[in-house]
């Protein structure tokens, strides 16, 4: 990847800012997200909800079918692979994909190595818990940052505990003299240069956006208001009771974060939200723990 | 006053940082409340003009605004908000501003692998760095539409009015000339209005005189 298009693929994800990005697995579902106001689709076969109660591996999904859903709408769309995976994302991009997710909601695919992401014209997001694992899948091409959350559990814990992390770091990488960046650089094993930005600029070199777990226009606003500059949605939408509507509030939600009077509008009456399960629960079950995919070796 | 940026979803924020940059007031235009303000111009940012659009008529801002625009407010729109102010829309009957007779193509130049950079003139300005991200362009202008940038022989920005639109990203370049030129719009119109001001107090002032005497 150039810098040039490097540059370019940074200033995409510069335009979804503000907005919500929701997962859709049929051409219908994705114009009902078009429709109440999604700024870009992820087109994935099952959301992850149901890769959880599923169980087994889950990959890429079929491109036959993210090629309906980019024929069904004009926003971007974007799709996953899994984690080391860079054949899944060749594919992608040769159907013209806007974004590629490189996803621990999937099955990693490999247990080493991210993809070398700078070898991609494509734009790739991927999820960080803190500044250490955001720099590094920044230096290895990323253009746009997310939280990990803990996705299709419906709670929000683990996508505010990432925020939080993430801001107290960059705060903190903000603060000290100048001679200590290097050493900083250092300990959270990234490259130096982007560390220095963070010091200079007291922000990521990308956009960083919210995902795992929101599933109310309340936790839409929550995150935004913890500093995310937009918001994942994944199986908050389309697991709950109407989803158009509370796609519709969630969107408003990012908007007015900030107008405690209009999220209350927003949101009455949305109906039974995604009942989800608390992160406890899923390591009394079955112990998949998605945030912690590329711990190891992140 | 100052300059209204209108911040529903978007690279509102990088707008800003310009204005900052050129010394220029701003404030953030996020529902029927804030348009309500005065202000001496506003800015529509790129994003998505799907959400946008929705966004604002789903806060009741759209005919408001589309009045004001009608009523001679600047605008500088940029990519997102050019199709909303665009009459027609190709291949879409959506309208929503609609106050430039225009005709827009929206993802002109193809998904993202056909986003691209380039650099030209803009009116009377030369070598101007363009952003192209997933970017429209026009396909059809109206009589009293002045054509500013063509790129690749697509035009890629215009005038109408004190309406100016571009289908690039000014805002995600160092060149700030392109804001300063919708500045400068707005620094003839207040120049305009503060001596229309200054002749009716002087002749107030006069007639004051006249009936002293």
């Amino acid at each position: 990847m150039t810098q040039e298009r490097y540059g370019l693929n940074k200033e995409l994800a510069q335009m979804l800012k503000g907005g919500v990005i929701m997962d859709v697995t049929t051409p219908e579902q994705a114009a009902i997200a078009e429709d109440a106001g999604a700024c870009a689709v992820m087109a994935l076969e099952r959301i992850p909800a149901d890769i959880r109660s599923a169980g087994g591996v889950s990959r890429m999904s079929d491109p036959k079918m993210i090629k309906g859903i980019q024929d069904a709408v004009s926003i971007p769309v974007m799709a996953k692979v899994r984690i080391g995976h860079f054949v899944e994302a060749q594919i992608l991009e040769a159907i013209e994909i806007d974004y590629i997710d490189e996803s621990e909601v999937l099955s990693p695919a490999d247990d080493v190595y991210h993809i070398d992401k700078t070898q991609f014209k494509v734009p790739f997001v991927c999820g960080a818990r803190n500044l250490g694992e955001a720099l590094r899948r920044i230096a290895e091409g990323a253009s746009m940052i997310r939280t990990k959350g803990e996705p299709g559990t419906g709670d929000v814990v683990q996508a505010v505990s990432h925020m939080r992390s993430m801001n107290s770091d960059i705060a903190r990488l903000k603060a000290i003299r100048d001679d200590e960046v290097y050493e900083f650089a250092k300990s959270l094993a990234v490259p130096v240069d982007l560390a220095q930005y963070v010091h200079d600029n007291g922000r990521l070199p990308v956009v960083n956006f919210a995902a795992g777990g929101v599933a109310t226009p309340a936790d839409a606003a929550l995150m935004m208001q913890l500093g995310a500059e937009g918001v994942f949605v994944g199986s908050g939408i389309f697991r709950s009771g109407n989803p158009s509507k509370r796609a519709e509030a969630i969107v408003k939600a990012v908007t007015n974060y900030n107008n405690p009077r209009i999220l209350a509008e927003v949101s009455e009456d949305l109906g039974e939200a995604m009942v989800g399960i608390n992160k406890d629960e899923i390591d009394k079950l079955n112990n998949i723990r998605m945030a912690e995919r590329g711990q190891r070796w992140a | 006053m100052g300059v209204g940026v209108l911040a529903l979803q978007g690279a509102f924020a990088e707008h800003e940082a310009v204005l900052d940059r050129l010394g220029a007031e701003w404030f953030e235009i996020r529902s029927s409340e804030d348009l309500k303000k005065d202000m001496d111009g506003i800015i529509l940012p790129g994003g998505e003009s799907t959400v946008q659009g929705k966004l604002l008529r789903d806060f009741g801002m759209l005919d408001e605004l589309k009045a004001k625009i009608n009523g001679g407010l600047p605008v500088l729109a940029t990519c997102a908000g050019m199709i909303l102010l665009a009459e027609r829309i190709e291949d879409d009957d959506t309208v929503h501003l609609g106050t430039m007779p225009v005709t827009v193509k929206r993802n002109a130049y193809g998904r993202q692998l056909g986003s691209f950079n380039a650099r030209g003139t803009f009116g009377d300005l030369e070598d101007v760095e363009m952003e192209f991200i997933r970017a429209p362009y026009f396909t059809n202008i109206g009589d009293d539409v002045q054509v500013l940038s063509i790129i690749d022989g697509n035009i890629v920005a215009a005038r109408y009015g004190n309406q100016v639109a571009t289908a690039f990203h000014p805002e995600l370049t160092a060149d700030t000339r392109v804001h300063q030129y919708f500045l400068d719009i707005l620094g003839r119109i207040a120049a305009k209005r503060c001596s229309k001001s200054v002749f009716q107090t002087i002749s107030l002032f006069s007639y004051r005189k006249l009936i002293k005497y």
